[in-house]
């Protein structure tokens, strides 16, 4: 499928020497204030005289050539901001943005060699599907003959050849988002940045466009910036992705070790489920008063009175819940030593009337010592960082 | 709900039954919501309209002064025939073009400040001072309009220490009137046609390399042309049909002093053929403005 960039006189976006990041921020800062900034504080109840916002509140990150990087956080962690910073949709209170080793903090969208898929597709709804593709290499004045084959190439790879002749309105939100697409992508840009692109879609065109987003950027080497809130898109999709809380970023890595080694409670909780252990109970059933989180997935669930080896942990406690899912049942257990896990199992024989029955039983939870891991000391925000 | 409360149990069952009846026969329903104002638009609006083309059809016998009910085209012959009228009508058209073209001009700068720059306080402040001119008698704003025109009116003695003089009473006056006048009728659609489009779509023409003027020129101006379009047809028919300003600003005719001069005694059939004109004028001005597609994106 590599449509776009092979047998193309133009060069293709060659990956950068090694080292120069395709995206770097600098202490990114933005405060939104006056009338706008005054009137998001109030409803959002900050305080009630505040007249700024600060959506972005210290940004530093790396991000390298050819990589699929997300974006998580959750709603108003300042995802959108940082990417319109990056396009130059919005201006930085402090802090610098560098393309590839160049400062481009001061310029304009249409100065910087980045294009972006819009939440909203944002498509000319008075242009075919064609024209709206074609629009930025008319703009840059690409002849006729080329102009024409990379908008078939482009349409090709999103796989909507034979709709040039549409109009926007004409389309199914899946097929406009395929267009946005198309018409970011037909100008080879070094980054593209991508805003929920598949937010209003429903799960399995989602499914399917994440499989078909993933294998274009394999394709065209192009740096990816992909802002979700969906923590399971985030994984599956990424070579690495950040964790946004208000305004900062709480870690950056790669899926594995965003899952498996969480920095802060914040990112433990975001990504996967949160079974901390604190306090009382870690002192208890680890040893140590520290926070430590244990996946759902790694636990055992037991009769009451099962062995416990030496390099394992058991926890006695009560079945208070269980939400059966299909292939799997999630149990919420209440410990006796004082705290809350979730545990994940299969149902491999297990029928939902099965499961479901086993609300208030006594269980004795069993996992190996070296699946809980010690989480920063802090439980807020910024842990360990990048 | 079929275990309804005991209260009140024939009022409620007789509207509930009525309700559910309407419920399954969605025609009926739109039927009696719209008899009234169909009703109204029928009678006074089309029957007027019918009665002043079966006038323009008719004949004044030259003798009695009376309405022949002969029908004829002669009444529009006589318009397209008499070199008077022909002027006047070309003046009539010619004054609705410039006047909308002003408009148009004048128009876009403010309802874009208005729509895309201003603050939500400052817009709102900005509509109520586009409304407000609406709110004054049209007649006082026109008597005013004559007294700032005249001779040793205000705009004179305000050229006059810079040496130089207003149009004065004249056709150019009277354009200016009604530029005045019509205005805010061009500002409106404009600037609701400005703030439906999406700041993302700006966005995306400026993120694919568009710097504002091309912006402008290829996304802006094609969808706003809809507003435009219906804006233009407000102060088109609105100077088209007027004799009052013509009248108070100028001794110049428009076909509206024509046909007010026709009325009474003097022609009816064809003071209403005269009417039919502007009429015709306006369908074709409607089915040119289809043609370029402005009512495709409404
Ligand atoms: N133009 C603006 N004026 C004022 N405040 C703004 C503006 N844009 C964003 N904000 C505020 O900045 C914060 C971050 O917003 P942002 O849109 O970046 O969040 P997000 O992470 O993209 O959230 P979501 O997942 O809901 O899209 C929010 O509190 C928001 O209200
Ligand atoms: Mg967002």
């Amino acid at each position: 499928m590599a449509i776009l960039t092979r047998d193309d006189p133009a060069p293709a976006p060659a990956p950068a020497p090694s080292g120069a990041a395709a995206v770097r921020l600098e202490h990114l800062v933005k405060r939104f204030s006056g009338e706008v900034g005054r009137r998001v504080a109030r409803s959002t109840g900050a305080s009630p005289d505040a007249d700024t916002v600060t959506a972005v509140d210290g940004i530093d990150l790396e991000i390298r050539d050819g990589e699929f990087f997300s974006m998580l956080g959750p709603s108003g962690s300042g995802k959108t901001t940082t990417l319109r910073l990056i396009a130059g949709f919005e201006l930085p209170t402090e802090g610098r943005v560098y393309l590839h080793g160049e400062d481009v903090t001061q310029r304009a969208p249409f100065e910087r060699d980045v294009n972006t898929v819009f939440q909203d597709y944002a498509l000319f709804p008075h242009m075919t599907v064609g024209e709206n593709v074609a629009y930025g290499l008319t703009i840059r004045k690409v002849p006729r003959p080329e102009r024409e084959r990379r908008v078939g190439d482009a349409l090709a790879m999103v796989r909507l050849n034979g709709y040039e002749r549409r109009k926007p309105s004409q389309l199914s939100g899946g097929q406009r988002q395929r267009v946005a697409l198309a018409r970011a992508l037909v100008n080879r840009p070094r980054v593209l940045l991508l805003d929920e692109p598949l937010g209003a879609l429903d799960l399995k065109l989602r499914e399917e466009m994440q499989l078909e987003l993933k294998a274009i950027q394999r394709d065209v080497r192009i740096t990816f910036i992909y802002v979700t809130h969906d923590q399971e898109e985030a994984l599956t999709m990424s070579d690495r992705l950040a964790v946004f809380n208000r305004g900062r970023v709480e870690q950056v890595g790669s899926p594995a070790e965003m899952y498996e080694r969480p920095a802060t409670a914040f990112v433990a909780g975001f990504v996967g489920t949160s079974n901390l252990l604190r306090g009382d109970a870690a002192m208890a059933l680890v040893g140590d008063a520290g926070l430590y989180t244990v996946r759902p997935e790694k636990i055992r669930m037991a009769e009451p009175n099962a062995a416990v080896a030496d390099d394992e942990v058991g926890a006695d406690g009560t079945i208070r819940n269980v939400v059966y899912l299909g292939p799997d049942t999630r149990y919420i257990v209440v410990l006796d030593a004082g705290t809350e896990l979730v545990v994940t199992e299969q149902n491999l024989a297990t029928s939902s009337m099965e499961a479901l029955a086993a609300e208030g039983r006594r269980v004795r939870l069993i996992w190996k010592r070296h699946h809980n891991f010690r989480i920063g000391d802090q439980e807020g925000s910024r842990g360990g960082g990048a | 709900m079929t275990v309804a409360p005991a209260e009140r149990p024939a009022a409620a069952s007789v509207s509930r039954r009525v309700a559910i009846w309407l419920d399954r026969r969605p025609r009926v329903r739109l039927a009696l919501l719209l008899a009234a104002p169909v009703g109204w638009l029928v009678v006074m609006y089309l029957g007027a309209l019918g009665v002043l083309f079966l006038n323009s059809v008719w004949l004044r016998d030259e003798f009695t002064g009376l309405v022949s009910r002969t029908l004829s085209l002669d009444n529009f012959i006589e318009i397209a025939t008499t070199p008077i009228y022909r002027t006047v009508l070309l003046r009539t058209v010619g004054m609705a073009a410039a006047v909308t073209l002003t408009c148009a001009v004048l128009a876009f700068p403010i309802a874009y400040f208005m729509a895309r720059v201003a603050s939500p306080r400052v817009r709102g402040l900005l509509v109520v001072a586009v409304l407000m001119p609406l709110w004054a008698s049209y007649l006082v704003k026109a008597y005013s309009w004559r007294l700032i025109l005249s001779e040793d009116g205000l705009l004179n003695w305000l050229l006059a220490p810079i040496g130089l003089r207003g149009p004065g009473q004249t056709e150019i006056g009277l354009w200016l009137v009604f530029t005045y006048l019509w205005l805010p009728y061009m500002i409106l659609p404009l600037f609701a046609g400005l703030e439906r489009i999406p700041s993302s779509v700006l966005e995306a023409s400026s993120d694919l390399g568009a710097r504002g003027g091309t912006t402008f020129r290829r996304v802006v101006f094609p969808l706003v042309i809809p507003a435009l379009a219906a804006g233009s047809i407000f102060t088109f028919s609105l100077t088209l049909g007027d004799y009052v300003a013509p009248s108070l600003i100028t001794t110049t005719q428009f076909i509206g002093n024509l046909i007010y001069l026709n009325f009474g005694a003097p022609n009816l059939p064809l003071a209403a053929a005269l009417s039919v004109v502007p009429l015709l004028v306006m369908l074709g001005y409607l089915a040119l403005a289809r043609r370029l597609g402005a009512f495709e994106a409404l």
